[in-house]
């Protein structure tokens, strides 16, 4: 997070200018759910008819998938059953409980933000520390937004559009990842409490990275977020999700749905960092973060990049992915998953190829240490009208010790002769003569295996944008700790 | 005072005892060759004094600098100043020549106390380090030694030697692999970093690289131990003679 003092500040007045809780007291209603529940959430979050409807008819198909006992167990993790009747489906965002100082958190915490090279101030703002209100009014916030506003791009949170733009919510929600789509997804569609909003017009090319980072504030990032973005005809757009600092949630289960819609020649890049808590280091705790990411190249031309930094949650089960329907569109996915202690990982993509001449790139690459379990999980489809359709896949694995493991479940389903496909799969083992190598230089062992791993990823991180890939490899870095003797 | 003093010195790998009692001394300035048949443990011996685990010393003792080399792990040794040029340098994909390099004169740097250096700062003595092996300028961002041809590793572990400027430089086989315009580039590049603070280990199955690293002394090693030492033109009298013959007869003096 090398962001400079006047995000930071800016970050600190969001809390109070655009918080999620403008218009509602700490509520809570009772674990469970049923209909009732759904009405109440839509509720509280004043939601007009359609959304209602939406979310019911999202609620009763899940209920018949878990009366049928249908979530999804073919993923290679495992876990005790999760009791969906224990959780709390709504409660209203609330703030974090402010502490005095730093000095009152966990020590552990603070040595990772100052791995990571957190500044002091951000330090504070994400361990919810309260801020003094020296800061002047100028925020760079209210320039970003401006900027945005300038070039008519909207991006705000999904209650807000909502509010603001049902017509644009009502016509692309659930057009990419439908509630029928899988378990988690209906659950989602269910019950998500908000999430992120993007739409690009025509033409436009969104002149900054636009970051979850900017608008979710110190208060606790939703369990079942939603975000949808579209592209409009020529727009670009790059977004990034999530942070390296670490984060704690006193929620188990994360559902999150993430849908992408790109139009006649726009491109969507969506970027990830994830590193929620991951249990500690015998196992116990952390987050189950069941994903549902995809996105629709509707329009000729149009280009989906993925790319994922996946170092926290207990498990993972995760598989960005693109339905490449305009003719000449591309996907794109680069995925780096790290899993250490007792972590699992089950992360891969899907590249649907429907249009003529459509292209596909996908690298993976998995890291294991200490007990963990590293799944690529990928499925590569070309339909009978895909002419001319390319996939490259490059899927390695690094194992770092003898306790962990690496898994690979490539699917290729081409259905249209004329389709070149290209896979390339390797494992291999941090090797005791490339860390003596870089030892014998002066390295220390830690920063060996880093540098080694950095390397091995090297690929991927290219596609990030810079400032964040210079914090995925610190948190690579910083994941990797204790994980060489 | 003498920069690496091995008294008595017997390693085991897998219980099977390589060293059995080496004597050595080295003084700064100084150029030492170590020469013998394959399996005679010169590699071992190398390897042992850049601290590498697999090596299990079961007796004796190496004073480094007036430390205890033994009681160092690698990357400390390799901060003291103890450098390896590796007969198998390794492949590190994905990192680049001079970031790698980099790194590492900073991890010594640091160890030291003394300020990192930046790229900007770096890059010029790293130029200049390539010049002097004529190094291609393509290899500066190239993946460690990934793709690289046989001649072209070797010389990189000499420029590597050259930006870490080490007090002790251990040479295993450098020569190996090496064709004669490569050798004489090679050895070239040695020769530059001949200096009086600065002394060097050349191991070496043949007197060939000797011709162009001209040692001061000439130690053959069989079978665990030192059985003569001697002068540069004792490695001219292997070279005729083969080690079969050399090896029965008495060593000829200890060094001081």
């Amino acid at each position: 997070m090398s962001t400079n003092v006047d995000t930071i500040r800016d970050l600190a007045q969001q809390e109070y200018k655009w918080g999620f809780v403008t218009d509602i007291e700490e509520e809570r209603i009772p674990k469970g759910l049923n209909e009732d529940v759904i009405r109440l959430i839509s509720a509280k979050k004043h939601e007009p008819e359609f959304m209602l409807d939406w979310r019911l008819k999202a609620y009763r198909h899940w209920a018949s998938l878990e009366k049928a006992e249908a979530e999804p167990k073919w993923a290679n993790v495992k876990y005790p059953p999760i009791n969906y009747q224990g959780i709390t489906y709504y409660s209203a965002p609330k703030q974090k409980a402010k502490i005095e100082s730093l000095d009152q958190l966990d020590p552990e915490i603070l040595r990772t933000y100052e791995k990571l090279g957190i500044p002091l101030q951000e330090q504070k703002m994400l361990a919810g520390v309260a801020v003094d209100a020296v800061f002047d009014s100028v925020s760079v916030a209210t320039t970003f937004k401006g900027k945005l506003a300038e070039k008519g791009i909207i991006f705000c949170s999904f209650s807000e559009a909502v509010k603001n733009h049902p017509e644009l919510v009502q016509k692309y929600l659930g057009s990419v990842v439908p509630h029928t789509d899988n378990f988690f997804a209906a659950l989602n569609a269910a019950v998500f409490s908000d999430g992120s909003f993007v739409y690009v017009p025509k033409g436009v090319r969104c002149p900054l990275e636009l970051s979850t980072y900017f608008r979710i504030n110190a208060a606790e990032t939703g369990q079942f977020e939603r975000t949808l973005i579209i592209a409009d005809e020529g727009a670009y757009v790059s977004y990034l999700e999530g942070c390296t600092a670490p984060i704690r949630d006193e929620n188990q289960l994360h559902a999150a749905v993430v849908e992408l819609i790109a139009l006649d020649n726009a491109q969507i890049k969506y970027s990830t960092v994830q590193n929620w808590y991951p249990g500690d280091k015998q196992g116990k705790g952390g987050i189950y973060n069941f994903v549902t990411k995809r996105g629709g190249c509707r329009g000729v031309n149009s280009k989906i990049s993925w790319t994922q930094v996946e170092t926290g949650s207990a498990i993972t089960w995760k598989y960005p992915s693109c339905i490449l329907q305009g003719d000449n569109s591309v996907g794109e996915f680069y995925s780096v998953a790290l899993t250490n202690n007792y972590q699992q990982a089950d992360t891969g993509t899907k590249m649907i190829h429907l249009g003529k001449n459509t292209k596909s790139t996908i690298v993976s690459k998995g890291i294991s240490a200490g007990h963990g379990q590293n799944t690529y999980r990928g499925q590569v489809k070309i339909l009978k009208g895909a002419s001319g359709a390319r996939n490259y896949t490059q899927c390695d694995s690094l194992l770092i010790g003898d306790k962990c493991g690496a898994h690979t479940f490539p699917y290729i389903d081409v259905r249209n002769a004329s389709a070149r496909m290209e896979h390339e799969a390797s494992t291999s083992k941090i090797g005791e003569d490339q860390l003596f190598y870089l030892r014998q230089r002066g390295l220390k062992a830690e920063d060996a295996v880093s540098m080694i791993v950095n390397g091995f990823c090297k690929r991927v991180f290219r596609e990030l944008p810079m400032e964040f890939a210079v914090e995925a490899q610190k948190l690579l870095s910083v994941s990797l700790e204790g994980s060489v003797g | 005072m003498s920069l690496l003093e091995i008294k008595n010195l017997h390693v085991k790998v897998d219980d099977h005892e390589i060293l059995k009692g080496i004597n050595l001394t080295i003084n700064p300035g100084e150029v030492h060759s170590i020469m013998g048949p394959n399996g005679s443990g010169k590699s071992t011996l190398a390897q042992v004094l850049a601290r590498r685990e697999a090596y299990d010393v079961t007796e004796g003792q190496i004073i480094y600098n007036g430390k205890d080399l033994l009681e160092m792990k690698a990357e400390d040794a390799a901060c003291e100043g103890v450098f390896l040029a590796f007969q198998y340098p390794v492949e590190i994909p994905g990192i680049g020549n001079a970031y790698f390099l980099r790194s590492a004169l900073n991890a010594v740097r640091k160890y030291h106390g003394q300020e990192e250096m930046d790229a900007m700062d770096f890059l010029p003595l790293f130029r200049e380090k390539m010049k002097l092996l004529e190094m291609d300028e393509k290899l500066l961002n190239r993946s460690v030694n990934e793709g690289f041809s046989g001649g072209e590793k070797k010389r990189n572990e000499i420029l590597q030697m050259a930006v870490l400027e080490p007090k002790l430089a251990v040479l295993d086989e450098t020569d190996s692999g090496l064709d004669i315009d490569a050798l004489r580039i090679v050895a070239n590049g040695v020769n530059k970093l001949r200096s009086p603070e600065r002394a060097m280990i050349v191991v070496t199955h043949y007197q060939r690289l000797l011709n162009y690293i001209v040692p001061d002394f000439v130690h053959v090693l069989v079978n665990g131990r030192i059985v003569r030492s001697g002068g540069p033109e004792l490695a001219l009298e292997l070279e005729e003679k083969g080690y079969a013959e050399v090896e029965g007869e008495p060593r000829e003096k200890a060094l001081a």
